[in-house]
């Protein structure tokens, strides 16, 4: 009997785990978001053209840049540290993986028990721009050594103003979740907090640092190609610079889906709401290209100071208007 | 694409540039100008190889990941042009290239400087040679 038993837990486990594999590697995982990431890339690279009276390139090129990329040579610079120049996009593809099988779970089965909470959201969209930093530290070339330099002091700048947005939602739905929820993305994806004043806020300066993350002009300060040569990843080539792409093309529905989930009111998965939820990615995503063609691109002290001294104030208005009105019940400050 | 300046007088640099404008738009073919030679599958190399230019224009080679192919734009690139009996001449760029890579591919697009329109017919010409 105790035997049987036992067979049939670990009969469970296993097709648990291959469930598993199959959800990252995939369905919502690799696979499923890589194709929608490369069709997102060729989503802006057409609108920028259109926005410039130009062609653009036809909806397959994002996906034959990628293959041919595998077929390439990997060139490795003589001085460059081996083992962290391997390693780093693998690091920074894994991060954006995991990110983003967990906001596709948690869209498709929003009452699974903990995949991920907003925290954990928050870190695993860090580890792209760690590896980015990493990699391109590892790399022996002064042009890669000032992209890696000006890739951290942009990381450090837009963090500050992207986490207190977060905490702008968060205060704003703690008093329309149930306490011990007030952190599950799940719960916080039923709300629109950007319809309110301090929510609007805290949405603009959000979609201001994503653009700053995902490497768009006027924040692409660190793979600024005039100036610097490709900066932080002149020294990629072959299947390491595709592992690069495939990430930004990951972090292209990963980071304004998050956006969608945390101000816009989630992703339905039924009918009218997939529609919807398309309708609103695809706002995101055009604000994103749109701010891109009509900026130039901004020196890295310019963009600290703006991160820091006008998102960064903007978002401790932000954060006193949100907890005046939870106190208050205010539902639109 | 990546573009080499080999010691040309410019004229040709300009006319590559051309193909970016909205008029000529050559990523309608997918084709991009990128910062590093480690991302280029082409490189459009313009200019008389002069003495000094010959070897960074073979260590640019050298870090292009092959298969790639060269383009000699403009009458410079392909045989020196009007420069022939200069001092400063090494040679035309097939020649420096040659000399890293004897199974090197290279296209001519000739013209003093190559109309875009040439150049793109060329680039599309050797796209779908090879």
């Amino acid at each position: 009997m105790g035997a049987v038993f036992e067979g049939n837990a670990r009969g469970e486990k296993m097709s648990e785990a291959l469930a598993n594999v199959f959800w990252i590697l995939i369905f919502p995982g690799f696979l499923f978001t890589v194709v929608f990431g490369l069709v997102a890339s060729w989503i802006v690279r057409k609108t920028s053209a259109l926005v410039q009276w130009r062609v653009g390139p036809p909806p397959y090129q994002p996906f034959v840049d990628v293959m041919k990329l595998m077929g390439k040579e990997i060139l490795i610079p003589q001085d460059a540290q081996r083992t962290v120049f391997l390693a780093a996009p693998i690091v920074g593809l894994a991060g954006v993986l995991l990110l983003s099988t967990m906001l596709w779970r948690i869209t498709i089965e929003p009452t699974r028990p903990f995949v991920g909470d907003i925290i954990v959201a928050i870190y695993l969209m860090v580890l792209p721009s760690l590896a980015l930093i990493l990699g391109s530290s590892a790399s022996a070339s002064p042009h890669a050594t000032v992209g890696t330099s000006r890739e951290m002091k942009l990381v450090m700048g837009y963090e500050l103003p992207l986490v207190l947005a977060f905490v702008v939602v968060i205060i704003k739905t703690a008093g329309l979740v149930e306490p011990g929820q007030q952190l599950n993305l799940a719960a916080i994806s039923q709300h629109a907090p950007a319809l309110s004043i301090s929510g609007l806020l805290a949405f603009l300066a959000s979609l201001l640092c994503v653009q700053a993350k995902l490497g768009f002009v006027p924040f692409d300060i660190a793979e600024s190609e005039t100036e610097l040569a490709s900066g932080a990843i002149i020294e990629y080539s072959g299947a390491l610079l595709a592992i690069w792409k495939i990430m930004q093309a990951m972090m292209l529905v990963v980071l304004p889906l998050f956006l969608v989930m945390v101000f816009l009111g989630g992703f339905g998965t039924r009918g009218w709401g997939l529609l919807w939820g398309i309708g609103k990615y695809v706002l995101v995503l055009v604000l994103l290209i749109l701010i891109k063609n009509t900026n130039p691109r901004v020196r890295i002290d310019q963009a600290m100071k703006f991160f820091w001294f006008y998102c960064g104030t903007a978002m401790v208005i932000a954060i006193i208007l949100a907890t005046i009105g939870n106190y208050y019940g205010i539902g639109w400050l | 694409m990546f573009h080499v300046n080999a010691g040309a007088c410019n004229n040709c640099d300009i006319e590559v540039v051309d193909l970016l404008t909205p008029k000529f738009d050559v990523e309608r073919f997918g084709i991009k100008l990128v910062g590093s030679p480690r991302h280029a599958d082409a490189l459009l190399v313009t200019g008389v190889g002069t003495r000094q230019a010959a070897k960074r224009l073979q260590e640019v080679y050298r870090q292009t990941p092959k298969p790639c192919v060269v383009f000699a734009i403009g009458a410079c690139a392909c045989g020196t042009g009007i420069f022939s009996d200069g001092y400063h001449v090494v040679g035309p760029i097939d020649k420096i290239i040659k000399e890293v890579d004897p199974n090197a591919i290279i296209a001519y697009v000739p013209g003093c400087p190559p109309k875009p329109e040439a150049m793109i017919s060329g680039v599309v010409k050797a796209l779908s040679i090879l």
